[in-house]
């Protein structure tokens, strides 16, 4: 009963611009800080994030969005994570979010929302600091 | 963000028989940390289980276990099989950190319903696989998979634990895998129930299947005879034999003539398996804790003393450490 439980983090690319080195970085960034990351790779629609989520118990999901259409995409993935009764995750985007977005963003339920240049270590400090607790 | 009110164990239970996913994906990770709640669970779940047919898919980094895993998958979905998948990764011992990628090769399978699909690391923790696996793997039984696949790193010790907790294992190897074939122990052989040359599509295939032919030869085998196949997890092809295969060694291990023996033997398993790494676990644990082990290292290490009698002084500590917290 010893086991020090990491924290679970699914990191995601919502959305059909292919480029996913921003969100590998983050991956491994989390990693290297010592938690559990699920990584699913590139294109994945707001159901298979929710459902990844769900499945893997995930505490927190990471998106990194390059292509525009995250206040089209966002919303629907906070609308099937609320659809499975996955309403206990930190939910945080990366990638290119304007300025002028960011608090519609954070209205939508990203709490942490990182543009380009983010240095790692202020997103592992802020799961750190935000991960909700698993009994 | 505020702290879910937490599921007690019979409600977690209650929720995972109705078919409740996310109970049973709370219930995986209540297991996988061994907290009381995920004993308790374990415990009321167990007399469910027996429904499923418990896979385990081992073999060599590299050898294309995730890939077989997905296509097995969606074979046992063509049949109308729900499918549980208990997908193993190694983590890196340095942080304990890992990043668990198989989602990505079974992206399709996490858009339908009758599917699954948990990603664990394999943590290099001393209890080893044994603990979390054959926990995680009855608690999907007994949440109704008809399938429950479990894909592990083929890291030595693995290799046999991952047996101890599947009804069926699948040893995977490829063709120009013959040094690695030839120095296979006849054990591993005795452990899987089913070999697969995976990568058919390269050259050297059929000198696989020979030289696993000839080791299945010297080793020491039950009323089971492991076939051999051939597999391309890319493609899909020899698949469907694949399930062919491991549904006749699920019928052979439910058979009248056999099923008594073969549960007994894999109940035997599973408990000498799971006594073992908790021994091992908390004997450490008290070692290291107590300084003992220091001390004695030193000691062999100065050839003062010899190992063997160190061990049993270690044992001894041990065993005071235990009497002492009774
Ligand atoms: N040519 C060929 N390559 C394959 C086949 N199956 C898998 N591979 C490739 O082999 C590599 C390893 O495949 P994985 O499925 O990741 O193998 P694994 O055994 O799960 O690997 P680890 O989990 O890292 O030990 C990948 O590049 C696959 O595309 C096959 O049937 N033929
Ligand atoms: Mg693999």
């Amino acid at each position: 009963m010893t086991n020090e439980r990491p924290i679970r983090v699914l990191i995601a690319k919502p959305g059909l611009d292919g480029h996913d080195r921003g969100a590998k970085v983050v991956a491994r960034a989390l990693r290297d800080a010592g938690m559990e990351v699920i990584y699913t790779g590139i294109r994945q629609t707001p159901q298979m994030i929710a459902e990844a989520a769900l499945q893997e118990d995930a505490q927190v999901v990471g998106l990194s969005i390059l292509s525009g259409a995250h206040l089209e995409l966002f919303p629907r993935v906070v609308e099937e994570l609320r659809q499975r009764g996955v309403d206990d995750v930190l939910l945080f985007a990366g990638g290119i979010i304007p300025k002028e977005d960011i608090t519609k963003v954070q209205e939508i339920g990203f709490q942490g929302v990182f543009g380009p240049g983010t240095n790692t270590n202020d997103i592992i400090e802020f799961v750190k600091s935000h991960a909700p607790v698993r009994a | 963000m505020a702290q879910q009110t937490a599921l007690s164990a019979p409600e977690l239970v209650d929720r995972i028989v109705a078919g409740e996913r996310r109970a049973l994906a709370r219930a995986i990770s209540l297991v996988e940390a061994d907290t009381p709640t995920g004993r308790e669970v374990q415990a009321a779940l167990y007399p469910r289980t027996g429904h499923a047919q418990t896979i385990g898919i081992t073999g060599s980094a590299g050898a294309g276990k995730s890939t077989l895993v997905g296509a097995l998958a969606r074979e046992e979905r063509k049949r109308g099989r729900t499918v549980g998948i208990v997908a193993v990764d190694p983590s890196s011992p340095f942080s304990h950190g890992a990043i668990l990628g198989d989602r990505i090769r079974m992206q399709d399978l996490t858009s339908d319903g009758g599917v699954f699909l948990r990603s664990m690391a394999s943590r290099g923790n001393l209890g080893g696989l044994s603990e979390t696996a054959t926990g995680v793997i009855d608690v999907m039984d007994a949440a109704g998979f008809d399938v429950v696949i479990v894909e592990t790193v083929g890291a030595g010790q693995d290799e046999v634990e991952v047996a101890t907790a599947a009804g069926t294992t699948v040893l995977i190897t490829n063709p120009g895998g013959g040094d690695e074939i030839q120095s296979m122990k006849a054990g591993l052989m005795e452990v899987a129930q089913i070999l697969v040359v995976n990568k058919a599509d390269l050259a050297g295939s059929d000198t696989a299947v020979t030289q696993l032919k000839a080791l299945l030869a010297i080793a020491d085998l039950g009323a089971w005879t492991p076939p051999i196949l051939k597999a391309t997890a890319k493609t899909g092809e020899g698949i469907p034999e694949l399930v062919d295969a491991i549904d006749r060694h699920q019928e052979h291990l439910h058979s009248s003539e056999h099923a008594e023996d073969e549960r007994r033997a894999l109940s035997r398993k599973q408990i000498v398996a799971l006594a073992r790494a908790s021994l091992h676990r908390q004997a450490l644990e008290v070692a290291h804790g107590s300084g003992a082990l220091d001390d004695l290292v030193s000691a062999v290490a100065a050839r003062r003393r010899d190992p063997r009698s160190a061990a049993e002084s270690l044992l001894e500590a041990v065993k005071r450490e235990w009497a002492a917290s009774e």
